[in-house]
C-alpha cells in the first residue's frame, strides 16, 4: 500500500489531545451524565450457586419512600428477547435477571428503581426472594464430564467442543524422536477497570427515540439493544462522546443496557444503572478466561518443534454470551512465532456455574502464549537447552514472510531474531545471568524470565464462522466522514466510543498527514449511532489498523477532490498539480496556484467553477474492510483471522525471598514491534499498562471461589490489582517491521504487553525455583502458594 | 441535616443525610464530577481530594465531617479556563494517564506530594501513588509526569510553597 516516507506528523512524539479535559476533571463519564428526572437503579443479587427462584415478594420494598418499581425476570423477559450469543446454543438463554433458575451466586434477580441509587439500595435490601437451593458445579473438567446440569433444556455443560487438525500431526509425531506433554492452568481473572459498567437510558415516547449514555467498548451494541428490546434500531441512538474508563474489552454491558432501556419506555423517565463495585465484581459478567491447556509437542534432538497438540477447555461460567470466541482467535496464531509445522486443535467451552466471562484484552490469546511458552520452556529443560537457543532454533525467519502457519492465517512481517537480539544487546543478557548468579549467592530463588510471542491485530471476525457455522459474519469495517468547511476548517468524525486509546489523536494526526495540515488545527468528533457510518469499536488492537486506515482514505478522498478542482480552474492536468500545505501549485508553472481557501470558496460557493457534474461542498467519507478479510474458513477450519502480527518479547529478572515466597522483579526488558508507531506516547503507555496488567495476572489476581461456589474475591481487597510498588520500572526496545497491508505500515498495540507478560513471569518464577526441582504450572502464582511449595521442596529435600 | 463546605475555596451550604459520603455529596450535589466512584470502599482510591492540603479519599469521608476543612477538588487546581497548573501540563507532556478515569485523583495525589516535598526521588514518587490504583499505564508515565513537574515547578520562583 502507499507508504509515505518521511512523515511529517505520524510518528512524531506529539501530545494526546483528550488529555486536557481530563486533567481538569472534564471528561464525560457514564456516570457524569444525568438526564433531568433521572431515577437509579439497585439489584438483588442471588446469594446461591444454583437456585430455583420460589417467589419474589416485592411489597416491602414497594412501600418505602422513593422507591418506583421492582423489576422481575419474568416481567423483563415476557416483553425483550434473550440476549445475542455467539455459538448456536438457544437452550442457553441469557437474560438480564434470572428466569425462575439464578445459576451463579451474584445473579440479578430483581432490578429496584428510586429516586436515588441510596434509596434503591435499601429497598433491595426489603426485596424477598425465596430461593430453593439447587445442585451446582463449578470445576470444568468435572462439568465437561456432566453429571450436573447448568442448563437441563441444553441437555449438557458443552458449549463447544471442536477439534482441529492442520497438517499431518499423526505422521510428524511418529517421525519424532521426542515427545513432551504437561498441563498448565490460566486462572480466572480479569481486566478490572477502575471505573465500573455505567449506563443510563431515557425513552422519548413522542419522537419514539432511546437515548443511551454508556461506558461500553462493544461491536454490534445499538444492533443488540435494538433486537432484544424489540426496537427498530433507528429507535436507539448510542451516544459515543462518553468516555469510557477503562476497558480493555470488558465493558460490554449489554444486559446491563437492555435492562435499564426496557425499564425507562416501562416507566416513563431516564433510568440509570451504576456498578458498585460488588455488582460489578460478582454480577457484572466481566470475568475473563478461565483456561486449563493440555499441550504435547513432538520434536527432535535439535530441539526443533514439528507438531503440537493442545485442548484448551475453558470455564466461560454460567452463560453463553460472546466469550467462547475468545477460543477461536488464537487459532490464527496457534503456533506463535514458531515454525510448527502441524497443529492439533481441540477447543472446549463448559459452562458452570461461575460469573458469565466477557471478552478481556487479546480475547484468548494471552493464555494460549501462555501455554505455548511454557511448553517452550520445558522443552529446553529436558534437551538440556538454552531457552533462548531452543527459540532460535523455532522462530520464523524474517526472510520467510509473508508466512503461512497451518491454521489457515498468513503472517504479515516480522524480524523476531533482530527483536531478540537487540533486547539481549540492550540488557546486556550476560550481565544479566551474573546478577542471577549473585542473587542465588545472596540465598535468593532468582530466576531469568523471557517469552516470545504475537499480538495479532486488525480485529477480523472469522472466528465466527469459525465456531458457528450460522454466522456468516467474517470481517468487520470501521469509518471517517471528513468535512473542510466553508471558512476552511476541517472536522474528522469517528463512529465509536473510546477507553483511553487516543483515538481523537489518531485522527488528527493521520488527517494532518494526508492533507499537510497542523493535526491540532483538525477537529475530531465523534457521532451517535443514528448518524454514524458502520463502525465496530475498539477491539482486537485494530484502531490504529482501521479507523487509522479509514481517516487516511478519507482525507485523501478530500485530496483528491482539491486537486480535480484546482486542474479544472487551472485548465491544466491533474498530474501537473503539486499539492503542499493544502494548496496546489503547477509544478511547470509556480505561478499558477490555487490557495485552499480559493479551492474550500469554491467547493461551497462558487459551485459553477466546479468540473461538470462533481458534487459540491467538501465532505466525503471513507468505510473500510479489514485488510485479507473476508474469507469463510475452509471446511477443515482454516482461515486468515487477523491480519497484522506485532512481535513482544519479554526478559525479566525476578528474585524470590524463599521464606515468604514472594517475588519481587529486578529487571523487565521488552522488545517491541507493531510496524510504524502513529504516536509514540500512546504506544509506549499501551505497552508498558498491558504488562502491568499481566503481573497481575501472573501474580496477584484472581476470581476465586470457596467450596460453597460464593466469588471470595469479590472486592478491591481480595482481588489485587497491582499498584505502583508492583510494578517494575520497565524499558521498551523498539523496532519496526513495517506491516505490508496498512497505509503507514502500521499494526496493532492496543493489547501489547499483556500478551507476553504473564508467560515471561511464569518463566521467571520456574527458572527460579528449577533448582528445587519444583515447577508452578498454574496462574496467579500467588506469593502464600508459592511459599508452601517452595517450604515443601525444601522440607522434602532435607 | 446542613453543612457548611469550603471547596476550593468557595463556601456552601448543602443540605444533606447524615449518611452521604463525601463524594457523593461532591458529585451528586455540587456537580463536582472530577472525583470519581471506583470502588467505593478506599482502595482505588479514584475518589481522592485535598483536605487541608492532605490527599484524602472522598468515599471514606462523610459530608457532614468536612465541615471546618479546607476541600480541594481537581476543579480548584487550574489557574483560569483553558489554563493548566504546572502539574496537569506535565501529565499531558508525558500522556500519565490514558482512559483519564484516575486522573484527576492521580493529580491530587501528586499535589500533595509536591506541596510538601519539592524534590521527590522515584521512590518518593511511587509511594506517594501508591495509593492510587491505574489500571491502563503500568504507571510509568504517570511517575514521569511527577518528575517532571516537580523538575519544572523548582524552577520556578514560588517560596509560599516551601515550607
Amino acid at each position: 500500500m502507499s507508504a509515505l516516507k518521511p512523515f511529517r506528523y505520524v510518528s512524531s512524539d506529539s501530545r494526546v489531545r483528550e488529555d486536557r479535559r481530563f486533567v481538569v476533571g472534564k471528561g464525560n463519564f457514564a456516570a457524569d451524565i444525568v438526564p433531568h428526572g433521572t431515577k437509579h437503579v439497585a439489584l438483588v443479587a442471588c446469594p446461591y450457586p444454583a437456585a430455583r427462584i420460589v417467589s419474589i415478594d416485592k411489597t416491602a420494598a414497594l412501600a418505602m419512600p422513593g422507591v418506583h418499581y421492582v423489576l422481575d425476570g419474568q416481567e423483563l423477559a415476557g416483553a425483550t428477547s434473550v440476549l445475542a450469543a455467539g455459538l448456536d446454543t438457544p437452550n442457553v438463554p441469557r437474560r438480564p435477571l434470572a428466569v425462575d433458575v439464578a445459576r451463579y451466586a451474584g445473579e440479578w434477580v430483581a432490578a429496584v428503581v428510586a429516586d436515588s441509587r441510596a434509596l434503591a439500595e435499601d429497598a433491595a435490601e426489603a426485596v424477598a426472594v425465596e430461593y430453593e437451593q439447587l445442585p451446582f458445579v463449578l470445576d470444568a473438567e468435572t462439568a465437561y464430564a456432566g453429571g450436573t446440569l447448568v442448563h437441563e433444556a441444553h441437555g449438557s455443560n458443552v458449549l463447544l467442543d471442536r477439534t482441529f487438525v492442520w497438517g499431518e500431526v499423526d505422521k510428524d509425531f511418529a517421525a519424532s524422536p521426542h515427545r513432551f506433554k504437561h498441563r498448565v492452568k490460566w486462572g480466572r481473572s480479569s481486566t478490572v477497570p477502575v471505573e465500573t459498567f455505567g449506563v443510563t437510558a431515557s425513552w422519548d415516547p413522542w419522537r419514539e427515540i432511546l437515548d443511551v449514555w454508556a461506558s461500553i467498548q462493544m461491536p454490534k451494541y445499538p444492533d443488540q439493544m435494538a433486537m432484544a428490546l424489540k426496537l427498530p434500531m433507528s429507535s436507539v441512538r448510542v451516544h459515543y462522546d462518553v468516555d469510557v474508563g477503562g476497558s480493555y474489552g470488558v465493558k460490554r454491558g449489554i444486559k446491563h443496557s437492555v435492562l435499564v432501556g426496557y425499564l425507562s419506555r416501562r416507566l416513563g423517565f431516564p433510568v440509570r444503572l451504576i456498578e458498585d463495585r460488588l455488582e460489578n465484581m460478582r454480577g457484572g459478567d466481566m470475568h475473563g478466561p478461565e483456561r486449563l491447556f493440555d499441550v504435547e509437542v513432538a520434536y527432535d534432538d535439535s530441539g526443533v518443534i514439528r507438531s503440537m497438540k493442545m485442548r484448551a477447555l475453558d470455564n466461560v461460567g454460567a452463560y453463553a454470551g460472546r466469550s467462547p470466541f475468545q477460543l477461536g482467535k488464537p487459532v490464527g496464531a496457534i503456533v506463535g512465532p514458531y515454525r510448527i509445522k502441524s497443529v492439533q486443535y481441540q477447543a472446549i467451552a463448559v459452562v458452570t456455574n461461575k460469573t458469565v466471562q466477557e471478552a478481556v484484552r487479546a480475547f484468548g490469546q494471552a493464555p494460549t502464549n501462555y501455554a505455548i511458552e511454557r511448553t517452550f520452556d520445558e522443552v529446553a529443560n529436558r534437551l538440556g537447552l538454552d531457552r533462548l537457543e531452543l527459540r532460535r532454533r523455532n522462530l520464523i525467519k524474517h526472510d520467510e514472510f509473508p508466512y503461512l502457519i497451518p491454521s489457515g492465517s498468513t503472517y504479515d512481517s516480522g524480524d523476531y531474531h533482530t527483536v531478540i537480539d537487540k533486547v539481549l544487546a540492550h540488557a546486556g543478557y550476560g550481565e544479566l545471568i551474573a546478577e542471577r548468579v549473585r542473587l542465588r549467592g545472596e540465598g535468593l530463588l532468582a530466576g531469568i524470565g523471557i517469552a516470545a510471542c504475537l499480538e495479532p491485530s486488525g480485529g477480523n471476525s472469522s472466528f465466527e464462522p469459525l465456531l458457528n457455522p450460522k454466522v456468516g459474519t467474517t470481517t468487520w469495517m470501521d469509518s471517517c466522514r471528513i468535512s473542510v468547511d466553508l471558512v476552511g476548517s476541517i472536522t474528522a468524525t469517528m463512529h465509536t466510543t473510546s477507553a483511553g486509546q487516543g483515538h481523537e489523536t489518531m485522527v488528527g494526526t493521520v488527517v494532518g498527514e494526508v492533507l499537510d495540515v497542523d493535526p491540532e488545527s483538525v477537529r475530531v468528533v465523534r457521532a451517535d449511532s443514528l448518524n454514524a457510518l458502520p463502525s465496530n469499536s475498539p477491539v482486537g488492537s485494530r484502531m490504529a489498523i482501521m479507523l487509522g486506515g479509514a481517516a487516511f482514505h478519507a482525507a485523501n478522498k478530500i485530496k483528491d477532490k482539491l486537486i480535480a478542482i484546482a486542474a479544472h480552474d487551472l485548465g491544466v492536468p491533474a498530474e501537473r498539480l503539486v499539492y503542499q500545505d493544502g494548496n496546489l501549485s503547477d509544478a511547470s508553472a509556480p505561478d499558477k496556484t490555487r490557495t485552499w481557501m480559493e479551492l474550500v470558496t469554491m467547493a461551497h460557493r462558487h459551485i459553477h467553477k466546479l468540473p461538470e457534474g462533481m458534487e459540491p461542498g467538501l465532505s466525503v467519507s471513507h468505510i473500510m474492510p479489514v485488510p485479507t478479510g473476508g474469507g469463510l474458513p475452509t471446511a477443515d477450519g482454516r482461515v486468515q483471522m487477523y491480519p497484522c502480527y506485532s512481535f513482544e518479547f519479554h526478559l525479566v529478572l525476578l528474585a524470590i525471598d524463599p521464606d515468604l515466597g514472594k517475588p519481587e522483579i529486578k529487571r523487565y526488558v521488552v522488545g517491541h514491534d507493531c510496524g510504524t508507531v502513529i504516536n509514540p506516547k500512546i504506544v509506549r503507555g499501551m505497552t508498558m499498562g498491558g504488562i502491568a496488567h499481566g503481573i497481575g495476572a501472573a501474580l496477584y489476581e484472581e476470581f476465586a471461589y470457596n467450596e460453597d461456589g460464593l466469588l471470595v474475591a469479590q472486592n478491591l481487597m481480595d482481588y489485587l490489582l497491582p499498584s505502583s510498588h508492583e510494578v517494575p520500572n520497565v524499558e521498551i526496545v523498539h523496532h519496526c517491521t513495517p506491516s505490508p497491508y496498512t497505509v503507514f505500515g502500521q499494526k496493532g498495540s492496543g493489547e501489547s504487553g499483556y500478551l507476553g507478560a504473564p508467560a515471561a513471569i511464569a518463566s521467571a518464577v520456574n527458572d527460579a525455583i528449577k533448582p528445587l526441582g519444583i515447577t508452578v504450572d498454574s496462574l496467579p502464582i500467588k506469593a502464600a502458594y508459592l511459599g508452601d511449595m517452595i517450604a515443601a521442596a525444601r522440607e522434602g529435600s532435607r | 441535616m446542613k453543612v457548611d463546605l469550603d471547596i476550593n475555596k468557595q463556601k456552601h451550604t448543602v443540605e444533606v443525610e447524615p449518611r452521604l459520603s463525601l463524594l457523593d455529596c461532591l458529585r451528586d450535589k455540587l456537580l463536582l464530577t472530577g472525583a470519581h466512584a471506583g470502588c467505593e470502599h478506599g482502595v482505588c482510591g479514584a475518589c481522592t481530594v485535598l483536605v487541608d492540603g492532605a490527599a484524602v479519599r472522598s468515599c471514606l469521608m462523610f459530608a457532614v465531617q468536612a465541615d471546618g476543612v479546607a476541600i480541594t477538588t481537581i476543579e480548584g487546581l487550574a489557574p483560569g479556563p483553558g489554563e493548566l497548573s504546572p502539574l496537569q501540563d506535565a501529565f499531558c507532556e508525558t500522556h500519565g494517564m490514558q482512559c483519564g478515569y484516575c486522573t484527576p485523583a492521580m493529580i491530587l495525589a501528586a499535589h500533595a506530594l509536591l506541596s510538601n516535598n519539592p524534590n521527590p526521588t522515584r521512590e518518593d514518587i511511587v509511594e506517594a501513588i501508591s495509593g492510587n490504583i491505574c489500571r491502563c499505564t503500568g504507571y510509568a508515565q504517570i511517575v514521569e509526569a511527577i518528575a517532571l513537574a516537580a523538575e519544572r515547578m523548582r524552577g520556578l520562583n514560588r517560596p509560599e510553597q516551601r515550607r
